[in-house]
């Protein structure tokens, strides 16, 4: 099909590809308007719509069927219609339900990011900053999990766990056999393997890079550096098994990690397989492209967190302001 | 009330048997359809009846089989949710347990309808003795030429099977339910696809309550027309009631849609009142996620009519004043009842439920259970209940399925109607374990009225 879909979002329109969903057609945009997304993961077919951080309005169904949507919707898993108009930044109501959700994925996660190895390129915290409150309501025991190995190189700490399911959707398409799941139902769920079943699969390693948080963690890496004292650099080597391109995390000579690359909202460009990931930590067994491209917005690179550039429709509109109020004072003390 | 249309023979002994099922008019149904009808005309006397599905939602049944999507090549199933586990509502169990040749025969109508050739009954696990009756059902509809291959020589094939679930009470919602007869997790889907479209195995769907289901023999019975003349505007037909709570005579009822409340409550061909000469405090008219009301809200309405038992007049006020229908799971509380250890003990339940998939529901529905246990309990405070207000709102409406929305409306509801008591129980912690607010003014008539 080579007719576009027209969609506008947060008063700006763009033409996208019909069928694809709201949350790419805001990707194309870029910016402040596009939705946050924990368990969304472009890469991986089947995953989205559960942590519903990425509810917005849909103001217009369509050209066709111009009603509005009766709830705010998943939109990494509505597609687009011509015509449609949605409302992410730009609806009181939509702020208020993601701030929301953000308090419910808080209440129960240990909030113990001084000592976790996700600080600095983890997705709850990035999105628990730009969205969510300072404090909590929620006055009772926060749920708890042992730490357990799955396998000699990762580390499962369900206690920080959100429950994406990104990690069983990759070990369910990645590799031919997956050993972990979900067990429990409700808030008693947990990811785990059946009877401490070891995790060994070459690709395994990559439910490191698409937990968002850091409940799946590199044992190899584990309490070596904080994310932000690493000098991240492009490499590639001729790898039977997977394509071979990597960041390598370096601390002076010494190469603490190796992930995929990861773009600017957290997915990797390419999987890569355990060989490259765990067994190859020399700079001798790489050809280095040059320093990776890190987005200055990342506390990676500057730091501290961006400063937010609202849209002007925000500025000009008194209700959206007061929504916004939170996000403008936090750019004021920066 | 007029000639039964459900329970018409309940009374009649050994009517689970297939012989003195058949003798009683049984597979009247059956018969008119295969022989006499295309699978569109019945659709069609369906939708004529101005049916609305009896699980709870109240969508026109007619018009979800219309929906069904018909690609070439493809199987079309129907499913049977037989998965009755709302707190309060059991007239499926009742009707499973006496009637099972009439659930069979609505289903096996309700197939040649749809164009399916191989029908499930998704049973929840706990009813172990009604699946045992249901396949025995279906062994003898079988034996006497109602099921398997050419049945009454018309050409058309069915098989039915009946699955029994793990007695999940998310497996009642139509796509988690797919997905555990698929013998996978039972998690909703995100929709769309819709299961119309896409439900089992990948193709087309149509998931039906039990109560829906047996409707259709009446209707195919009498005709569409004849079935739309019973009930009240576009409630139409009879409804089965499964009273409980503080009643003299609770049970199921099946009555006309349209029956007013009060006469439901106090005359003796129904409920007989509230036991023990109590007075009635609460309604939760149709299975504990519906909204809760003061017993002056439930009897009339805002405007001082009397509330009837249909879909339109119990959610006339919307959720300010009103509540919905349900599934039917009628449940009254009289003047001892504490309705703080009521919220506490659904929200209990839906947090139990919670399948955990998508995070508002799985958070919050365990963060209201433990701030309605503080309550109860004496530890409450004051900001808890505009927390429970908060947390509430934050549910509803932003999770996958409505199991979020049936979690937090019961709560919400409680505290816009009750706010007295739960203030009264953070006020007076030791006083509240020691004995029930009692009945308040929300017997009292309302004050609008006198207003005007």
């Amino acid at each position: 099909m080579s007719e576009k879909a027209r969609v506008t979002i947060d008063g700006i329109t763009v033409e996208v590809e019909p069928g694809i969903s709201i949350l790419n057609a805001a990707r194309q945009i870029g910016g402040d308007l596009v939705p946050p997304a924990m368990c969304y993961y472009s890469k991986l077919e089947g995953s989205g719509g559960k942590c519903r951080t990425c509810l917005v309005k849909v103001s217009k169904g369509s050209e066709k069927d111009p009603r509005p949507m009766p709830k705010l919707v998943a939109s990494c898993r509505t597609t687009v219609m011509d015509g449609m108009e949605v409302e992410n930044m730009t609806s009181p109501e939509v702020i208020e339900a993601r701030k929301g959700i953000v308090e419910l994925l808080l209440i129960n996660h240990p909030l113990d990011c001084p000592i976790c190895d996700q600080a600095g390129e983890c997705d709850l915290q990035n999105l628990g900053y730009e969205h969510g409150a300072a404090g909590t309501r929620y006055e009772f025991e926060r749920r708890t999990f042992d730490k357990i190995d799955i396998g000699d190189k990762i580390q499962l700490h369900m206690t920080r766990c959100i429950l994406c399911y990104r990690c069983v959707f990759t070990a369910d398409q990645l590799t031919n056999n997956r050993v972990h799941g979900i067990l429990g139902r409700g808030d008693a769920s947990e990811i785990s393997t059946y009877i401490e079943n070891v995790i060994t699969n070459d690709f395994s390693g990559n439910v490191i890079d698409v937990c968002p948080v850091g409940a799946l963690t590199d044992k190899t890496f584990r309490f070596k550096n904080r994310v932000w004292f690493t000098k991240p650099v492009d490499a590639h080597r001729d790898c039977p098994t997977c394509k071979g391109k990597v960041a390598l995390w370096y601390k002076g000579e010494e190469v603490l990690r190796v992930t995929g690359r990861k773009d600017q909202y957290g997915e990797v460009e390419d999987f890569i397989c355990n060989a490259c990931r765990f067994d190859h930590k020399k700079t001798s067994d790489w050809v280095i492209e040059g320093p990776r491209h890190i987005e200055n917005t990342s506390v990676i690179s500057s730091n501290h967190y961006d400063t937010m550039k609202p849209l002007p429709v925000i500025q000009q509109n008194k209700a959206l302001m007061e929504a916004n109020k939170v996000e403008f004072e936090r750019t004021k003390k920066i | 009330m007029a000639r039964k249309l459900l329970l018409e023979h309940i009374q009649v002994p050994d009517i689970h048997t297939f012989d003195v099922y058949r003798k009683h008019g049984g597979y009247r149904a059956v018969e008119k359809a295969l022989k006499g009808m295309s699978s569109d005309d019945v659709v069609e006397e369906v939708k004529k009846s101005g049916l609305r599905g009896r699980g709870g939602a109240g969508f026109p049944t007619g018009m979800k089989w219309s929906f069904l999507a018909k690609p070439e090549g493809k199987a079309r199933y129907l499913v049977c949710n037989a998965d009755e586990s709302e707190p309060g509502t059991f007239k499926d169990r009742y009707l499973m347990t006496y009637l099972p040749h009439l659930l069979i025969e609505g289903m096996i109508v309700s197939s040649f309808a749809l164009g399916a050739n191989l029908s499930y009954i998704y049973v929840r696990g706990e009813m172990m003795p009604q699946i045992r009756i249901l396949e025995k059902a279906i062994a003898e509809a079988k034996n006497a030429g109602f099921l398997g291959k050419n049945i009454l020589g018309s050409g058309y094939n069915l098989e039915l099977c009946v699955q029994p679930g793990g007695g999940a009470y998310i497996c009642g919602e139509e796509t988690a339910l797919i997905e555990s007869l698929e013998g996978k997790r039972g998690l909703p889907r995100i929709k769309p696809p819709f299961p119309a479209i896409s439900g089992l195995w990948n193709c087309p769907t149509v998931v039906n309550n039990v109560e829906s289901i047996a409707a259709v023999v009446p209707i195919i019975n009498d005709g569409g027309d004849e079935y739309a003349k019973r009930g009240n505007g576009r409630s139409t037909g009879t409804k089965l009631i499964s009273a409980s709570g503080n009643l003299v005579k609770p049970g199921v009822y099946e009555i006309e849609l349209g029956l007013p409340v009060e006469e439901f409550i106090y005359s003796d061909e129904y409920c007989g009142g509230i036991a023990n000469g109590k007075k009635l405090k609460a309604v939760v008219a149709g299975g504990s996620s519906v909204p809760i009301l003061p017993a002056n809200l439930i009897l009339k309405n805002t405007n001082g009519e009397n509330r009837l038992m249909s879909y339109e007049s119990l959610s006339e006020g919307g959720f300010q004043t009103g509540t919905m229908l349900g599934s039917g799971g009628f449940i009254a509380f009289d003047e001892d009842a504490c309705i703080v250890r009521n919220t506490w003990n659904y929200a209990r339940f839906y947090h139990h439920e919670s399948c955990g998939q998508c995070s508002p529901c799985r958070e919050g529905t365990g963060w209201m259970e433990k701030v309605l246990h503080r309550i109860e309990y004496g530890h409450g405070q004051m900001s808890d209940i505009d927390l429970l207000v908060d947390v509430a709102k934050k549910i509803e409406g932003n999770t996958i399925c409505p199991l979020g929305d049936a979690a937090a409306w019961p709560v919400a509801s409680a505290i816009r109607h009750f706010r007295d008591e739960f203030e009264w129980h953070v006020k007076h912690p030791k006083e509240a374990m020691e004995r029930n607010y009692g009945l308040g003014d929300y017997a009292n008539p309302l004050l609008k009225k006198a207003e005007n």
